[in-house]
């Protein structure tokens, strides 16, 4: 199925300046996988990068260039071409940092009737959060504002809301701006890769998502 | 300057590997210090970025980019590994098998090089306002919601901004595709 939802432009040069928050590249990452399109034009910006490094002011460097003589034939092969398996529905960077290729072998974590969590590790010193979420048929998330950039990226069955019906590629997203209450398949639910550049955030919204069931 | 580096890949080329050198360090090196890494790491990591080029020059293909936007993604990811010591999600591809060519069809190099000139012609051209951000995002190595605190403004107005930045780049380049 055509992907339908994709993330902002801004978000995408982001990503080419090399200067997102590490869970939001996480998911952008793995959408680039899913979406040629993206993936080209985040390519074309690449552009940008490179002629604004034309125009920085050169500063003087003590060391000359490396010893390279002994190096000659310190070359690398080039690699076999990027094979991404197409087996598995995990997008192939979360595959690499998973180590897993199906999510039934995710040791899921079980926060409420309907709700599972997976929480991927960020480098010591990144904010954010990331982690996998899986929804059981027919949750319903209450209404719920953003703060700061949030990303979802739909991976499996698909959920809802006022600004459409996202399934598998699709990216919701979300600044401030916006406020949902995103209702998942209610026939496969549905399993998303959420990165919050805000960790304190993405606590308030998961006490929202928990509520119906912990009345917190 | 796509010459040196076919000479470095094809004939491992140390004379044309120097010359790369002089040309491209000053500019890494001013790069790594925008994006904070003190002179000593910054001078560290030229060094590493330009023994990447010598190394992964058999990977460079002229017709997938200039030689500029090549080193330029090679400093970036450089940059995300060493400086912010971070996980690279999102490396850019810095050539694959597949993609490696002798020589890039010559309106191929001539579209690539025309591209730059006109992003560069459409940067030089934006609203003081626009230029900015996008600066901050590619040269300062900043965040949106970093850009948007060191300015004072919405985040909502950064991304909108760094938008309309990119519909002009987007619309100097179309029919170069």
């Amino acid at each position: 199925m055509a992907i339908m939802h994709h993330p902002d432009v801004a978000t995408l040069m982001s990503c080419s300046a090399g200067s997102q928050p590490e869970a939001l590249a996480a998911v952008v990452s793995s959408h680039l996988s899913m979406c040629p399109a993206c993936a080209r034009e985040v390519g074309r910006m690449s552009l940008i990068g490179a002629a604004l490094f034309e125009t920085i002011a050169p500063v003087e460097v003590a060391s000359t260039a490396p010893i390279v003589e002994a190096r000659a034939g310190e070359a690398d092969n080039p690699p076999p071409p990027d094979v991404r398996p197409s087996g598995g529905a995990i997008p192939y960077p979360l595959q690499k940092r998973l180590g897993l290729t199906s999510f039934d072998d995710i040791p899921w974590r079980r926060l409420a009737p309907g709700v599972w969590d997976h929480r991927l590790p960020l480098t010591e010193g990144a904010t954010g959060d990331l982690r996998l979420l899986k929804v059981a048929p027919g949750v319903k998330v209450p209404e719920h504002g953003h703060e700061g950039e949030e990303l979802t990226l739909l991976l499996d069955g698909s959920y809802s809301d006022a600004t459409g019906i996202y399934r598998t590629g699709d990216v919701s997203d979300l600044d401030n701006t916006t406020e949902h209450a995103p209702v998942s398949d209610p026939d496969r639910g549905c399993i998303c890769l959420v990165a919050s550049e805000k960790r304190a955030r993405y606590k308030g919204l998961l006490a929202r998502l928990l509520q119906p069931f912990t009345g917190l | 300057m796509a010459d040196l580096l076919q000479r470095v890949a094809r004939s491992r080329d140390v004379e044309a590997f120097r010359k790369l050198f002089q040309a491209y360090a000053p500019r890494v090196k001013s790069y790594m210090m925008r994006q904070g890494a003190d002179p000593g790491t910054a001078e560290e990591l030229t060094q590493e970025t330009l023994l990447t080029v010598w190394r992964k020059a058999a990977l460079y293909s002229g017709d997938k980019g200039s030689a500029t936007t090549w080193i330029f993604t090679i400093a970036r990811n450089l940059r995300i590994d060493k400086l912010r010591r971070e996980v690279s999600w999102q490396p850019l591809p810095e050539g694959h098998a597949e993609e490696a060519s002798d020589d890039p069809a010559p309106d191929e190099e001539l579209q690539e090089r025309e591209r730059r000139v006109r992003v560069r012609a459409v940067l030089d051209a934006l609203p003081k306002d626009q230029a900015e951000v996008v600066t901050l995002s590619y040269v300062e190595g900043l965040s949106h919601s970093e850009i948007a605190e060191r300015l004072g403004l919405p985040l909502g107005t950064v991304k909108s901004r760094m938008r309309l930045a990119y519909d002009k780049i987007r619309e100097a380049v179309e029919d170069l595709r």
